[in-house]
């Protein structure tokens, strides 16, 4: 018998949620430490620089650079294997904070480290938006 | 601050690490057993000397692990760690082994990471999906499950290929002084039995011309799975002084967690084997250029490059200069992995740190034969966890 490997999508949770809303309604939303004031990524309950519990909800300007990525050429699990090439990315939002992606509407010859990149909201179900990045 | 150096690691047992293991299949608590078993007639210890233990997980238990382990050894212990440190384990286990002996509350420790095969289960559970997903979570809440597992970038190959490819970009790539990384540690390791590439040299060709896993990771350059683990003892100076071989003496350790998943890391290329190194020299009052050789945690050859720099063997930025201009095999003016390292022994699960400890010790003990360094009296270790999230340093030295 063969197994069937469905895509893992993120499931949200409380703390979460106005993220993925956020992608949901084509912005990112990030949260911002209302003591230090630094921005943060992922979204969590506490702020990793000061461990306040004020975090507010702002939208993200979208500009980012491409911090570095990779071209995995065997997929990383078997569930991307109708992806592979997987162009796997880390992103630098303007912001400050990095991101995990992966990049669109780029041939390989073109990626650079360093490049400017803006969001694709990819609407995968009813649920679920992924944010992935191409270039700016 | 730190270790006085009174204990020493005085046994080792490695099973040889094989690609196709055709043994017997062992439970995990049976290999537990036998490895003590190894390790203690290596030394000229009895079993009921034992009264420490330092594992990491077995397969027949998800908790209480230390206790199943005591119990089907029947040993009763003083002193009882569960090390959840990927990589790291081994050298976390040996740190925290001498950490205890100092502390008085034991004299004897076994740190084992058994990794052959086990019986196949008459009712396999089902598959979950850390089977596929490797070392990253998938549960719900988990944040890797949500923010990475999604894109992809899960498991090791893809996290240390993105390292590598920005250590290119800020600091310049040369793809052949990888290359002749994995090529001079396989001279070594060809010359070690123990190793899954014994008798298998490789060449700059082969490792360029192997199949690119991830860019710029060329098969070659990343670890194969392989069955074997293996096994340390250690004792408290009066104990260690009547046992059958020199003392390996612990004068050092450090140890630093920063991320679980490097898209979080403040810098990709610089990495926690720094704080933990800087750590583990001044403790033991040892500068890098004293060291004899360096076992250094060599999943993929990055992990080595930037060992090298971080723990101040060369300056950030140098590391591929450094490879290019010493020859590091175990007769060579660097020697670097006198086993082979895990790209020549295979990576054993998390047990391949082990092969690490092992060939350290056996160099300060003067028993690695053909690879024997002369005059081997100190020697630097690295453990390294997940993608550079966890690792840990060790100095041991003879005497």
């Amino acid at each position: 018998m063969e197994m069937k490997f469905e895509r893992p999508l993120p499931q949200e949770t409380p703390v979460t949620r106005p993220f993925w809303q956020g992608l949901r309604d084509g912005c990112i939303r990030l949260q911002r430490c209302d003591d230090c004031g630094r921005w943060v990524f992922y979204p969590r309950s506490h702020c990793p620089h000061c461990l306040s519990e004020a975090l507010s909800w702002h939208t993200a300007s979208g500009s980012a650079t491409l911090y570095t990525y990779t071209i995995a050429r065997q997929p990383t699990a078997p569930h991307f294997a109708e992806e592979v090439p997987q162009r796997i990315a880390v992103v630098e939002l303007e912001e400050g904070v990095r991101l995990t992606t992966t990049l669109v509407n780029v041939a390989d010859g073109d990626i650079r480290i360093g490049m400017a990149v803006k969001p694709v909201f990819d609407r995968c179900s009813e649920d679920v938006t992924l944010l992935r990045f191409e270039p700016a | 601050m730190g270790l006085r150096g009174d204990a020493a690691i005085v046994g080792i047992a490695e099973y040889p690490h094989t690609r196709k293991y055709d043994g017997e299949r062992k439970f995990t608590l049976s290999q537990w057993a036998e490895l003590t078993r190894m390790a203690l007639h290596d030394a000229g210890l009895e079993p009921e000397q034992i009264d420490g233990v330092c594992c990491s997980d077995i397969r027949e238990a998800g908790m209480f692990t230390p206790a199943t382990i005591v119990e089907y050894l029947g040993r009763p212990v003083n002193f009882a760690e569960r090390i959840d440190l990927g990589g790291a384990n081994a050298v976390g286990m040996v740190w925290r082994a001498a950490a205890a002996i100092e502390l008085g509350i034991c004299d004897v420790v076994v740190c084992a990471l058994p990794s052959l095969p086990t019986p196949r289960d008459p009712s396999p559970p089902p598959p979950s999906p850390e089977m596929f997903f490797g070392a990253s979570s998938a549960r719900w809440g988990s944040p890797q499950g949500e923010f990475d597992i999604p894109y992809g970038n899960l498991a090791q190959n893809c996290g240390y290929a993105m390292i590598a490819q920005r250590y290119g970009a800020q600091y310049g790539y040369d793809a052949e002084a990888m290359a002749k990384l994995v090529v001079d540690q396989r001279t070594s390791g060809a010359a070690n039995p123990n190793a899954a590439f014994f008798r298998s040299p490789v060449t700059v060709d082969d490792v360029l011309g192997s199949k690119v896993i991830a860019d710029p990771l060329h098969m070659l350059e990343i670890v194969m799975p392989v069955a074997g683990g293996g096994a340390v003892v250690l004792a408290s100076r009066e104990i260690a002084e009547r046992c059958n071989h020199r003392p390996v003496r612990v004068t050092g350790f450090g140890e630093h967690l920063t991320i679980k998943t490097p898209t979080y890391a403040e810098d990709l290329c610089v990495t926690p084997v720094g704080p933990a190194s800087r750590q583990a020299f001044a403790m033991a009052g040892v500068v890098p250029g004293e060291v004899d050789a360096a076992e250094i945690y060599d999943c993929y050859t990055i992990t080595v490059l930037l060992t090298l720099e971080d723990a101040g063997f060369c300056a950030k930025g140098e590391g591929m200069r450094f490879i290019r201009e010493h020859d590091l095999t175990f007769g060579g003016d660097f020697p670097l992995n006198t086993h082979g390292g895990q790209l020549s022994m295979g990576q054993a699960g998390a047990a391949g740190g082990m092969t690490q400890v092992v060939e350290a010790a056996r160099q300060l003990m003067g028993r690695a034969d053909v690879r024997q360094i002369a005059g081997c009296n100190t020697v630097y270790v690295s453990g390294t966890g997940g993608v550079m999230s966890e690792q840990s340093a060790l100095i041991l030295q003879g005497g």
